[in-house]
């Protein structure tokens, strides 16, 4: 009886120029891409990339804030899946998401309004 | 004589797709080599009401991004806010919500099996598996009024009880589903027809589910041990279960694991019941919430994520979900590369695609 309690979450802010390096020292330890998430917070972009190490479940984030014209560079080259998250943010987002392995060019999601929502529907508040 | 090379459509509109999902199939005469998909025909921008609604009415829309995972989805939001202001929910609430998400999986579950017997055109397994369904789902609407959308969750516990004559009533229901299912497994585990339609078909190793991202019961028929309710969340901290791995990874496998996981919920339903304390079934919460937070189930496809984020306003800043369908459709992807072009429905069911889920 009793389980494995889960650690608490980590989030750890880290510089743009870092996020690969990063990246890649989270696959040689074995840990999964679980998902990336665009924010739009005070006139920046938050990007979350969260990873879990499955044997402990803990789940850390890597978190870049940028502006929103700063290109930031796809990590599919490291972790080919992502390409979904990626398309995903730069479609509904507009972020700036630069290389991605399979890029659907703002067509992932075939809906008919206009996109990216944000920051557009920000200021439009 | 060269091999002839073509891309074919499929979908959105399919027998076996209930929801749309569309694949761009590249084939070398009957085999698939590449598989590319395009979502998106039923986005809805259910993440963006957050800026418009208030966080307690928010519980509402979580539970509607899709209705066979919708109770999962409330509690899921739920925990996440509660973690955020700090609430501690009643441990009777605890427990009920377990309850309630273990009766959700086996619902899912046996819709999927339904499915997939449809799917290989094993008709009356079909039947017979939607039948046996139809005894939890009555369960569901016994002890929450409706029979998908339950809507009991809410910020701080539950609104409704599951009083002594219902769980009577649950604990019949789930005797009566285990032994009239051990049928259902035999036909899924010995016929030789099902046999040759799952075996050896649409394999994934370990590693490449990890590499991919999967989750749940599609990555653990691969032996990906990893479970999210392993974690504690509900009442998962005081029930004894392992997750249901397989090392095999073929489509049989996926059925396999996803059949000794009703069972699994079965025996999580006895326990949870046979323990349920007494107390309260919420706590009042007073204020909004100001902070972050990723909360992690595990839903009846696999690990969903739900990321909050607020700032002591009504309504908050940013929900994120991400659902099991999209971090397995790589992985379905994958499976496809090499397949017969017969085997691509079932291939594409053995992931239990959850497309309302993924779209959100």
């Amino acid at each position: 009886m009793g389980r494995v309690v889960c650690p608490e979450n980590i989030l750890e802010e880290i510089p743009a120029d870092i996020l690969l390096r990063k990246v890649i020292e989270k696959k040689k330890d074995g840990q999964r891409l679980v998902q990336i998430c665009a924010s739009y917070v005070g006139g920046k972009y938050e990007l979350s990339y969260s990873f879990s190490k499955d044997s402990t479940y803990q789940l850390t984030t890597l978190r870049i804030v940028i502006d929103p014209e700063t290109e930031v560079p796809s990590i599919t080259e490291i972790i080919p899946h992502a390409f979904f998250h990626e398309n995903e943010m730069k479609e509904l987002f507009g972020v700036k998401v630069i290389g991605i392995n399979v890029d659907y060019k703002d067509k992932l999601y075939r809906i008919k309004e206009e996109t990216p929502f944000i920051p557009k529907e920000k200021e439009g508040e | 004589m060269a091999k002839k090379r073509s891309v074919i459509p499929f979908g959105p509109q399919h027998p076996v797709l209930p929801e749309p999902i569309h694949l761009d199939l590249m084939v070398e005469d009957e085999k698939v080599i590449k598989a590319i998909p395009s979502i998106g025909f039923i986005h809805r921008g259910l993440e963006s009401l957050v800026r418009k609604k208030d966080y307690n009415e928010m519980v509402y829309v979580a539970e509607r991004t899709c209705g066979i995972c919708s109770f999962m989805h409330g509690m899921g939001y739920c925990e996440s806010v509660e973690h955020i202001m700090g609430v501690e929910v009643p441990v009777r609430a605890r427990y009920l919500r377990t309850v309630w998400c273990e009766m959700s999986r086996i619902h899912s579950h046996l819709l999927w099996l339904g499915l997939l017997a449809d799917g290989f055109g094993f008709e009356s397994l079909f039947y017979q598996c939607w039948r046996i369904r139809e005894r939890i789902l009555d369960m569901v609407e016994l002890t929450t009024g409706g029979r998908l959308i339950s809507s009991v969750n809410k910020v701080g516990g539950v609104i409704r009880d599951i009083e002594p004559d219902m769980q009577t009533a649950i604990l019949h229901a789930v005797k009566e589903i285990e032994k009239e299912l051990r049928v259902v497994q035999k036909t899924f585990m010995n016929d030789y027809s099902v046999e040759s339609r799952l075996k050896g078909v649409g394999v994934l190793t370990k590693k490449e589910v990890l590499e991919l991202g999967c989750t749940g019961p599609f990555a653990r028929a691969s032996g990906a041990n990893f479970d999210m309710r392993v974690r504690g969340y509900g009442a998962y901290a005081d029930l004894d279960f392992d997750p249901i791995i397989s090392p095999v990874g073929d489509s049989y496998a996926r059925c396999d694991v996803r059949i000794q996981e009703i069972f699994q919920s079965i025996d999580l339903i006895r326990q949870a019941l046979g323990q349920l304390p007494d107390g309260d079934l919420s706590v009042p919460v007073k204020g909004n919430p100001d902070g972050e937070y990723f909360m992690r189930v595990e839903q009846p496809r696999g690990e969903a994520v739900y990321y909050v984020r607020a700032s002591g306003k009504k309504n908050l800043d940013r929900l994120r979900i991400r659902t099991p369908t999209f971090a397995n459709l790589p992985g379905l992807c994958k499976t496809l590369e090499g397949a017969d072009y017969a085997d691509i429905p079932l291939l594409i069911l053995t992931i239990d695609p959850c497309i309302s889920c993924t779209e959100r």
